[in-house]
């Protein structure tokens, strides 16, 4: 039998598993795709709260997620694209101007 | 029975994508993984109960967002290897093992405490895509327009800072060409 534990484990899992890749990633379209397993991660949790205690809240919030999440991706690769064509490179040490 | 090895087989594959996604050096193959993980997820709303939210996962999410990734992609060098230098591992580690800790605590601590009571509950012989509607347009209605002007506005920036110079290439210049351009 599934329980709420075993979907908030595997979220906490899988929420770990973007974290690392943030803490890792120095590429900016990377770390964008390590945000979005964030997301989903949370996501995940979400609908398992919404299911086991019979409440409606948890899918609404998770709506919202997705809807952030598109539009920071829309946002997102804007700017990439416009440091893309200044640089020419992605890599997150690329944007030290002031070497401290 | 069935259930749960649906969960099991969904959630062996997400995390084998997402570890992928995390870890592979090529951006394009961790594109695809992403992609996959997604599709994988869905699944878990369905088992959920939760049908709209998977539809509109795999819509939004593979459908909208992976493509987007995909076109933009195409304007970044993407078959070389993407190099990065790690300059502090252990750091790395102690700051993941500690976010995994306080997740660990944050996510134990309402289910120890146990005083969760619905605020919304699910309306009886109703259809999931039916309650969501019915929650939505009523006690959710005013969030849900002002995401979709968040939308919007997601949209006229994306257009404006993508659109600007679209017709120079990005690959075939060099590189003092693009300083040129960056210093008038």
């Amino acid at each position: 039998m599934i329980t709420l534990s075993h979907y908030l484990i595997l979220s906490a899992i899988l929420f770990c598993i973007g974290l690392i890749g943030v803490y890792r990633r120095k590429n900016l379209l990377l770390l964008l795709f390590s945000t979005e397993i964030l997301l989903n991660a949370v996501n995940i949790g979400f609908a398992a709260v919404s299911k086991f205690y019979g409440d409606l809240t948890g899918q609404m919030f998770a709506f919202f997620i997705i809807a952030i999440a598109a539009s920071e991706v829309a946002v997102g690769l804007g700017l990439m694209i416009v440091w893309y064509k200044r640089r020419g490179t992605l890599d997150l040490d690329s944007m030290q101007s002031m070497h401290g | 029975m069935f259930e749960a090895i649906a969960f099991y087989l969904f959630s062996a594959i997400t995390i084998a994508m997402f570890a992928i996604t995390v870890l592979s050096k090529n951006a394009l193959y961790s594109m695809s993984a992403l992609a996959a993980g997604m599709v994988m997820i869905s699944g878990f709303f369905f088992l959920l109960d939760a049908d709209f939210l998977g539809v509109v996962q795999i819509i939004v999410y593979t459908g909208a967002v992976m493509a987007l990734y995909a076109f933009g992609m195409m304007f970044f060098d993407t078959t070389r290897d993407v190099k990065e230098e790690i300059r502090a591992p252990k750091l790395v580690f102690l700051l993941s093992g500690l976010s995994a800790l306080l997740l660990v605590i944050a996510l134990v601590a309402p289910i120890v405490s146990d005083h969760i009571t619905a605020l919304y509950p699910m309306t009886e012989g109703v259809e999931n895509p039916q309650a969501v509607g019915i929650v939505l347009f009523t006690k959710y209605l005013v969030p849900f327009e002002v995401a979709a002007v968040m939308l919007l506005v997601a949209m006229i920036a994306g257009i404006v800072l993508a659109g600007k110079k679209m017709d120079e290439s990005l690959t075939l210049k060099v590189e003092e060409e693009f300083q040129e351009k960056g210093a008038k």
